[in-house]
C-alpha cells in the first residue's frame, strides 16, 4: 500500500504496554473471589485471562476499574500504584 | 454520439457511466436535478447502484465514505451550503484516501440567500485534501467525471475528486456534449481495487488514534500523492485525448505564444475570456489565456508570464481574489480582479474592459473600485 493513513490490525500491544498508563492496579482476594467470570466478561481491554481464578495482566490492565466494580463479591480491591 | 443537455443532466449522465455501486446524495439548488436523474436511472434499472437517500450532506459523504470503506465506487453531488456541511467529512474522505468522485455546483454563500455562481463554496475546501476540477463547458463537465474516477482511484493518488461547474451557468444550460459509448467508457476505467477496505473475514480498524510522528507521515503521504497527481492528470488526460479525440492537461493555454498579457481564470469566466482573447487579438493586441483545469493541485509551472491578469469569481476576505493571491509574482506584473461574485454577469466585454484597467495599472473589485 503506497498511501498512509490511519489504520490498524487488530494485535497484542499494538499500541504499546498499555499498563504503563495505570494509575490504580486491580489487586485480587482469592478468598472473597467466587469465580463468577463477571471480571473476565467486563474487562475492556482482554487483560483478565481465566485460570483457576482471575488472571490480571499488569502488562496491559489501564487500572479502568471496571473489574473492581462488577466484582459481586468485592474481590478486587484497587490500590494506588507504587512507582 | 451526440446529446443535448444540461450541465446537471450531463454530470448525471456521465456518473451513471462510470457505474458506481452506491450514490448516497442530498438534493440542493442547483445541484438538484443531478440527484433527481441518478434516482431515475436507478429506478428505471438502466444503473444498477444502490441509491441511499440521506437526511443531510454530512450523511451524504458519511455513507459515501462507509460505502469507500468496503471498496465501493462512489458517487455523490452537492452544492454551496451543502458542501459547506460536508466540510468535516471532506478531511476525513481524504484523509481516509478514498477516491470518492463528487460534483460540486458553484453557488454563492448565504445570507443574503443567492443561487447563482460563485466559487466560494468550493475554493474554500482547498486544504482538504481533495483534487478539485473546473469545468468551462458540459462537454468538460462529462470529460472530468470520467478522467476523475482514473485519477483519485490510481494507487499512486487514491485521493478524492470534486468537479465543479457554475451553478445556472452550465448546471441548467443545455449545450451539445459528445458522449462516448458505454464499452468505450468500460474499457477506459479499470475496474477498481482499493488498496485497503473493512472485511469482516480480515477485521481492521480505521480511524484508529495515531501518535504525533505517524501522523506527520500520514500528511506527507497526502501531499506527495497531490504533487503526484500533476502527472498522473496529464498522463489521463493525454490517454483521454487519444480514445476519445479530446486532450486534457491541468491548464488549457489558449493563444500564449506570443502574448504580452495573459489572462489567467477557471470556469465560465475562461469561456468568456476566451471570447475576449479572440476579439482583442482582432484589434491586434497580444493576448492569450491560461485556463485553469485544476485549482488542487495548483498548477503553477503553467504561470510564468510577466504580465498575468488574474479574474477570480472568489475571495478571501482580508487577503484578496484566491486564485490572486496563490500566484507566484517575484518580478512579475500580476493584476487582480474579483468579479462577478453571486452570480453577477460578467462576460466577454468585461473581461476586455478588465484588460483596458490592467493596461493602465488599475486593479480590483469589477463593478465597484473599478468600472
Amino acid at each position: 500500500m503506497i498511501e498512509k493513513t490511519a489504520i490498524s490490525i487488530p494485535t497484542e500491544g499494538a499500541m504499546g504496554k498499555t499498563g504503563t498508563w495505570r494509575v490504580f492496579k486491580p489487586i485480587l482476594n482469592k478468598e472473597k473471589c467466587v469465580r463468577c467470570w463477571r471480571c473476565w466478561v467486563f474487562c475492556p481491554d482482554l487483560a483478565i485471562s481465566r485460570g483457576d481464578y482471575p488472571v490480571i495482566d499488569y502488562e496491559y490492565c489501564k487500572g479502568c476499574g471496571i473489574c473492581a466494580n462488577e466484582c459481586p463479591t468485592n474481590a478486587i480491591k484497587m490500590e494506588r500504584e507504587e512507582k | 454520439m451526440i446529446v443535448v443537455d444540461t450541465g446537471n443532466h450531463i454530470a448525471a449522465l456521465a456518473a451513471k457511466m462510470a457505474k458506481p455501486h452506491v450514490i448516497a446524495a442530498y438534493p440542493i439548488t442547483p445541484q438538484t436535478t443531478v440527484v433527481e436523474r441518478l434516482a431515475q436511472y436507478v429506478e428505471s434499472g438502466e444503473l444498477n447502484s444502490e441509491f441511499i437517500r440521506v437526511e443531510s450532506e454530512h450523511s451524504a459523504m458519511t455513507a459515501c465514505i462507509g460505502a469507500a470503506a468496503v471498496g465501493a465506487r462512489t458517487f455523490t453531488a452537492t452544492s454551496s451550503h451543502g458542501l459547506l456541511l460536508m466540510h468535516e467529512m471532506l478531511h476525513w474522505a481524504a484523509l481516509a484516501r478514498l477516491p470518492i468522485v463528487m460534483v460540486n455546483v458553484n453557488r454563492a454563500i448565504g445570507p443574503g440567500w443567492n443561487i447563482w455562481s460563485d466559487l466560494n463554496d468550493s475554493m474554500a475546501q482547498r486544504d482538504t485534501g481533495w483534487i478539485q476540477f473546473y469545468a468551462s463547458s458540459n462537454q468538460e463537465i462529462f470529460d472530468n467525471v470520467i478522467q476523475a474516477y482514473k485519477i483519485g482511484e490510481d494507487e499512486r493518488i487514491r485521493l478524492p475528486v470534486m468537479i465543479c461547474y457554475d451553478g445556472f451557468i452550465l448546471s441548467h444550460t443545455s449545450m451539445p456534449v459528445e458522449v462516448p459509448k458505454q464499452e468505450e467508457i468500460d474499457d477506459f476505467l479499470n475496474e477498481y481495487k482499493s488498496t485497503w477496505q473493512l472485511d469482516i473475514n480480515n477485521p481492521i480498524t480505521h480511524g484508529n488514534i495515531v501518535p504525533p510522528e505517524p501522523y506527520l507521515e500520514i500528511r506527507y503521504s497526502m501531499e506527495k500523492a497531490m504533487k503526484e497527481a500533476k502527472k498522473v492528470i496529464e498522463e489521463v488526460g493525454e490517454e483521454f485525448g487519444r480514445k476519445f479525440g479530446r486532450e486534457y492537461r491541468l491548464v488549457e493555454e489558449y493563444r500564449c505564444d506570443d502574448a504580452d498579457y495573459v489572462i489567467v481564470t477557471m470556469s465560465a469566466l475562461a469561456a468568456e475570456a476566451k471570447i475576449a482573447v479572440d476579439r482583442l487579438r482582432d484589434k491586434g493586441n497580444r493576448i492569450g489565456l491560461i485556463k485553469l483545469r485544476t485549482y488542487r493541485p495548483f498548477p503553477h509551472e503553467y504561470l510564468k508570464y510577466d504580465k498575468m491578469i488574474v479574474i477570480d469569481r472568489a475571495f478571501s476576505p482580508g487577503l484578496g481574489g484566491i486564485i490572486y493571491s496563490e500566484m507566484e509574482m517575484d518580478g512579475k506584473e500580476v493584476y487582480g480582479f474579483i468579479a462577478g461574485l453571486g452570480g453577477v454577469d460578467i462576460n466577454y466585454k468585461d473581461i476586455e474592459k478588465m484588460y483596458e484597467y490592467a493596461k493602465k495599472g488599475k486593479d480590483g473589485w469589477y463593478g465597484i473600485e473599478v468600472k
